[in-house]
């Protein structure tokens, strides 16, 4: 089999049994990213010359038996909002157009260390925030199933390049879906673990309390390999958990008959494309007839999330940007008089619209005199959506749902009407808001010939029963067509 | 009749912790050291670092607040402090605002008219900023982040004070508590205790405060207190002259003895205060406060009155030596290893503190051994060097903690017992001396302790003067 046709999975076994060597693995992505990269624009910055360079290293532990795990070998793409030591990490943004970390986040940390190379760093929607990758200060990202339309975001760069086969796996960050939103545009399989679950350390902040790091993939075996190697109990992050399941992998076996799995009543409304509720539905009878209890229910609270998401995360971003000022590292504006002029000016001229209209959002609602009003009352929604999915979660094993009320955009359709794109966030915004865990698998396409994409939430530490369900679902749908190459 | 105004003050007191390292990361957090060397990803901000909470600034914090009587809250949560400026790498400081650590407490001191509480209102734990430098000379600024994530509790009073006396008092206090405490030195001039003073007067019998002012720049407590007269001064000079003060933050400059506004508090800065979300909630156990309650240390009263029980220190001495943690287990251990508690006492309050003075530093800045000066206190008590020289290797051991036994060996300081050298000198002396012979003879003895003098000096000191008195009255004869 081709190396670009394998899974990250097969990639290493193959590696590992000598039928492949890690050279190959690497000389195979750079090839697919040189033939790609034209049409899509996935990644923000190669480096091949370290791949290389690690492949040799990491061929000899392989070689010396040191390295044995499912990823070793393996070529991975980071988002770029994912720290790297001595690699660029921009966050798509002109404000950190020249920031080279002095350390690497806990994740890649961790993914080094299991031998997987990090070839790259992939676009995004600047610091996360968008639902397109059209927010990057570096160009758009284009669909690989069709390039008029976008990829989704906000790690659309990611989701991207694994869907166009340039790269086998990737990490992205989701803060209010952004790896299950695009992971659904782009026909890829994308996973946001439960809050506290992998290392924030390295990754630069959006919405700190929302934040997760997580695996996108072509397959449910690959997310689980990925999400096995990342997660850990890490001192430096003071939100990390200490969890008793890192073996995600012993998890894919197809059976859902033990499982009850609920469906909103409230996510099949107006705003929900007819194809993509059809194809949902059809995924809920593929499980159904696998041996699940499927049930339709009456979720509470739904058209707050977004609202109390966009508060929320506004506010933490609105401090968490705060650093880029100019003064210690990133863009300073070449003139300016005195401090106060260097900050406001560095900071217009490095941010990017929507960046700047969510600093300008979370400040107004952290402000004296709208803090309760906003702020505090956004607070306590999210403890009450936290409560309605306690108290789904006492009924059902996992909930059923679309990642996005579409298919992808075409390019430049969303970021004139923000209110609409933040609508979107629907279905994925209130799983961060719980601190759940989510996962998005490709479950159909629509006429245009864009993918669609199933999600499942679990409860709090449920990622196993996730992982078995979707693999599950994975088995029984059979491969996932790749799209078709438009040969530059 | 002139009117009469009453001060009014409260206090925001920060102290430095004296923890190893920095609040949240693993930073050292010495002081001193070249720029930005003490520093890493997390206390200077860079993108991706999280802070992670040093358990240790949660137990001292919580061991003033017990011993200052504050109520605690359990649950207590950091909250960001959002302003721009280059020494906060972050632009937000972490500190508390919605729930501090402690909470509704008091401390007591003493005042002409009696003991009184001072309230305090709260007492948070935040990080401090680093430190900016201005050079002049090449027109830039720079920014040092060795200080920047140093930890620090503000303890905040109640507007509870009336008078500069009072103030002092109330800071003397605290200080001493901290440092019996161990969770800070508090030493004003190298910073790890400051106090901003807020000020106001009314009229006498008033009920309704004044507009207050607040000062900052007090780096000692002298300074203190010439800043609350110069201020006190102003307010009262601006109402008799109908005018009204002002909020604002002033600068003290304590050379001219004269404050400056720094900058209106009127435009008050909005500063988004709100839970910092990388940093869960503290939980406060009541086995953790209880443990800190057992092992409160005995505080400096307790300590006084037991040295005037055990050791029989006059009162005085007792609370001047006890008066510093540093001083007080000074005295202690030197006394077990000599022996001689009221010669050790004497050591300290004379020529220690005269030395300190002298120096411009604070008990807390003492380097030197009990050992060294027990073993001085010896030498000095076996007549083996005279008073004079013991007081000049003091200041050796004072200064560089040398041990006064090789000292007085290497530079030969030893008194000369030599009964043959001794008269020798005193029969030169009385011969070169007829004048004052003369004198002595004829019933002026007060003359002979010039001619014990002239003895020292001939021997260059090292004679015992108590011999060589005895030994010229009895060839005076």
């Amino acid at each position: 089999m081709e190396i670009m046709n394998m899974t990250a999975v097969q990639l290493s076994a193959a590696i590992r049994e000598g039928r492949v060597t890690v050279r190959d693995a690497v000389a195979a992505t750079i090839d697919a990213i040189k033939s790609r990269e034209e049409s899509i624009h996935a990644f923000l910055l190669v480096d091949e010359e370290k791949a290389f360079k690690k492949a040799e290293e990491v061929q000899k532990r392989i070689d010396a038996g040191e390295l044995t795990g499912p990823l070793c070998g393996v070529p991975i793409a980071i988002k770029d909002n994912i720290c790297t030591k001595g690699m660029k990490t921009t966050c798509a943004s002109k404000i950190l157009y020249n920031f080279v970390p002095t350390y690497t986040a806990e994740a890649v940390q961790r993914l080094e260390d299991a031998g997987a190379i990090v070839i790259g760093k992939t676009n995004m929607d600047e610091f996360a925030m968008g639902s397109t990758t059209e927010t990057s200060a570096y160009g758009v990202t284009r669909n690989p199933w069709n390039t008029d339309h976008v990829p989704g975001g906000s790690s659309g760069g990611s989701c991207a390049a694994v869907a166009a086969g340039e790269v086998l796996c990737a990490l992205g960050s989701d803060t209010g879906g952004s790896i299950r939103q695009p992971s659904s545009f782009c026909g890829v399989t994308g996973m946001k673990p439960t809050y506290g679950t992998v290392s924030r350390y390295g990754l630069i902040a959006y919405g700190s309390s929302l934040d997760q790091i997580g695996p996108v993939a072509k397959d449910v075996t690959d997310c689980a390999a990925i999400l096995q190697t990342i997660a850990s109990y890490d001192k430096k992050d003071a939100t990390s958990m200490k969890r008793e399941d890192y073996d995600f992998m012993s998890a894919l076996k197809a059976d859902v008959s033990d499982l009850k799995i609920g469906i909103p009543n409230s996510y099949f409304g107006d705003g929900l494309d007819p194809q993509v509720k059809a194809s949902i539905l059809s995924a809920a009878e593929v499980l159904k007839s696998l041996g699940a209890e499927v049930e339709f229910f009456d979720l509470d609270l739904v058209e707050y999330a977004i609202p109390a998401y966009y508060v929320i995360a506004s506010a933490e971003a609105s401090s968490n940007l705060e650093r880029f000022d100019g003064v210690k590292y990133g863009y300073r504006a070449s003139e300016y008089e005195g401090l106060h002029d260097m900050y406001k000016k560095s900071r217009s001229e490095g941010f990017g619209p929507e960046v700047k209209r969510r600093i300008m959002l979370g400040s107004f609602v952290l402000s004296s005199g709208y803090y309760d009003a906003y702020y505090l009352k956004a607070l306590r929604t999210k403890a009450l959506i936290k409560e309605e999915f306690n108290k789904a979660f006492e009924k059902y094993d996992m909930i059923l749902s679309p990642a996005a009320p579409s298919t992808a955009p075409r390019l430049g359709e969303s970021l004139s009407d923000p209110i609409q794109m933040y609508l979107g966030d629907i279905y994925t915004v209130s799983v961060n808001l719980a601190g759940l865990p989510g996962i998005t698998v490709p479950c159909g396409i629509d006429d245009k010939g864009l993918p669609i994409g199933m999600q499942l939430i679990g409860d709090c530490f449920a990622e196993k029963k996730l992982l078995r369900a979707a693999y599950t679902y994975e088995q029984a749908r059979g491969a996932f067509p790749m799209p078709k190459k438009e040969e530059a | 009749m002139a009117k009469q105004y009453e001060t009014v003050i409260g206090l925001e007191v920060h102290v430095e912790l004296a923890t190893k390292t920095k609040i949240f990361c693993s930073c050292s957090t010495e002081f001193g050291g070249a720029p930005n060397t003490h520093t890493c990803p997390v206390c200077t901000g860079m993108p991706g670092s999280l802070p992670v909470l040093n358990k240790q600034v949660v137990e001292y914090a919580l061991s003033v607040g017990l011993a200052a009587n504050c109520k605690i809250n359990q649950y207590c949560k950091f909250d960001r402090k959002n302003y721009f400026y280059p020494d906060n790498p972050q632009n937000y400081q972490i500190s508390q605002l919605y729930l501090p650590i402690c909470h509704d407490g008091y401390v007591e001191i003493d005042t002409p008219s009696g003991k009184k509480k001072i309230g305090i209102h709260e007492i948070h734990m935040e990080e401090d900023a680093g430190k900016l430098i201005h050079d002049e000379w090449e027109d830039c600024s720079l920014v040092d982040y060795n200080r920047s994530g140093v930890p620090l509790i503000e303890i905040v009073s109640e507007p509870d004070m009336r008078s500069a006396d009072e103030v002092i008092a109330y800071l003397e206090k605290l200080r001493m508590m901290i440092q019996y405490l161990g969770a800070s030195d508090c030493k004003l001039q190298e910073g790890s205790m400051r106090a901003d003073v807020n000020l106001s007067v009314r009229e006498l019998g008033t009920e309704k405060f004044g507009t207050r002012t607040e000062m900052k720049n007090l780096n000692s407590f002298k300074a203190i207190a010439r800043a609350i007269e110069g201020e006190r001064a102003r307010q009262i000079e601006l109402l008799e002259e109908g005018k009204s003060v002002i909020q604002e933050t002033r600068r003290w400059d304590d050379n001219k003895e004269y404050s400056y506004a720094m900058r209106s508090k009127e435009d008050a800065k909005d500063y988004r205060y709100f839970p910092d979300p990388d940093l869960p909630p503290v939980l406060i156990s009541d086995e953790w406060i209880e443990r800190i309650k057992n092992a409160m240390p005995e505080f400096q009263p307790e300590r006084q009155a037991r040295y005037v029980e055990q050791y029989g220190l006059p009162v005085y001495d007792a609370g001047i030596i006890t008066g510093s943690k540093k001083l007080a287990d000074l005295f202690e251990v030197t006394s077990s290893i000599c022996g001689k508690p009221k010669k050790v006492a004497n050591w300290l309050m004379g020529e220690t503190l005269r030395l300190l003075k002298e120096n411009g530093q604070e008990p807390e800045d003492l380097k030197f051994s009990p050992e060294h000066l027990a073993a001085l206190i010896d030498l000095a008590d076996s007549g083996a060097v005279n008073n004079q020289v013991a007081k000049e290797v003091f200041e050796k051991v004072f200064s560089e903690d040398v041990d006064p036994l090789k000292y007085v060996e290497e530079h030969g300081l030893k008194t000369v017992n030599d009964t043959g050298l001794l008269e020798e000198t005193a029969r030169r002396v009385i011969e070169q001396n007829p004048g004052p012979v003369e004198q002595y003879r004829s019933g002026k003895e007060k003359v002979l302790g010039f001619l014990v003098g002239q003895v020292m000096k001939e021997m260059k000191g090292k004679a015992n003067p108590a011999m060589a008195g005895d030994l010229l009255k009895k060839l005076l004869k």
